[in-house]
């Protein structure tokens, strides 16, 4: 089965490794971890990606750019604000973003 | 009209991991309950139970804010920022976790189980500077009254939290009620039972039972037995 491609964007490297290492303790899933927005924007691209998590530092101005950029270029893509840190509500909020 | 939501305790989430157990009001880690996510701003209560000397390891948190009331035994509590502390009955803790934090929580005691609710608020403001605050209560300031616990200000009660919530805890005698005039347009409060029996709104809830009430402007709580309760009181849109 092919896995469900995450792209997480954060400002924090510690947080996000955190937050891909437990993204991928999913078998089912694969994340992929930005520090910035060029990153991010660079990143989209390169997988079929099917949700955004975009969590700590990531400013109204970023998510915003980052918003527009990725819905312009996939429409059906889902993209949700991740709070906590890559903590026990990261499953349930991707699969509650994922419709599963 | 009042609209109210039952949870009963028995219907809770719970993760056996040996050293913790943990029952979950919310959907969280492996549990994942859709209609269980959250009420309005509360998105985790977790009641957990740690064996003596055990706890959870240095992991981070960032954009929430997170509460502790230790029930029995004594918690360690080290973070990122320096901050290292024991808090037990009687203490509250809040930590903002804004831009990011590090931190661990341990049972203090070697010979106890250390038993404590961990509350996730979701803040109305994200990537703000970590903070952590933590007080001792008067346990007596409750007993038969709403005691204030944790609000949205500083120069309030309790201490304090980014978002327009405000906590109470109550340890009320058989027979005795009051009327809770909720804080804020638009919160609604969950009520959480720690012992005894609980009466809202005709409802009769029991040790860790809780019942979420929103759509009204005040609501009575009346002790069915000698009891303990949290009020927990958030906007229901964030």
């Amino acid at each position: 089965m092919e896995k469900t491609q995450i792209l997480v964007v954060g400002r924090h490297p510690e947080i996000l490794a955190t937050v891909v290492r437990l993204v991928n303790n999913n078998p089912n899933w694969n994340a992929t971890g930005c520090l910035s927005d060029e990153e991010a924007i660079a990143a989209f691209s390169t997988r079929d990606f099917k949700l955004v998590l975009l969590g700590g530092g990531v400013d109204e101005i970023s998510e915003y750019k980052l918003n527009e950029y990725f819905c312009a270029e996939k429409p059906s893509i889902k993209i949700v604000q991740h709070f906590g840190g890559g903590s026990g509500l990261l499953s349930a909020e991707i699969f509650e973003a994922l419709g599963s | 009209m009042a609209q109210t939501v039952l949870h009963k305790g028995n219907t809770r989430g719970h993760a056996d991991h040996g050293w913790l157990h943990s029952y979950q009001s919310f959907s969280f880690a492996g549990y994942y309950n859709p209609q269980r996510m959250n009420f309005g701003a509360l998105r985790v209560l977790n009641d957990d139970t740690v064996d003596p000397g055990m706890g959870f390891g240095k992991h981070p948190h960032d954009n929430m804010e997170i509460i502790s009331i230790p029930l029995e035994g004594d918690l360690e509590h080290k973070d990122s920022m320096n901050n290292v502390a024991v808090i037990k009955n009687g203490d509250i803790q809040a930590m903002s976790a804004g831009t990011g934090i590090f931190h661990s929580e341990y049972n203090f005691d070697r010979t106890s189980e250390v038993k404590f609710l961990q509350i996730w608020i979701y803040p109305n403001k994200r990537n703000v500077e970590p903070r952590y605050d933590q007080i001792s209560l008067n346990l007596e300031d409750r007993h038969n009254k709403l005691q204030q616990v944790l609000s949205p200000s500083p120069d309030d009660a309790g201490v304090w939290i980014h978002q327009d919530a405000w906590f109470h805890l109550g340890k009320f005698d058989k027979g005795v009620s009051t009327e809770y005039s909720i804080k804020k347009e638009g919160n609604g409060v969950y009520t959480f039972v720690l012992s005894g029996e609980v009466i809202i709104n005709g409802e009769t809830l029991n040790s860790r039972d809780a019942l979420g009430i929103w759509d009204t402007d005040k609501f009575t709580v009346e002790a069915g037995t000698d009891s303990e309760f949290l009020l927990i009181d958030v906007p229901m849109k964030f």
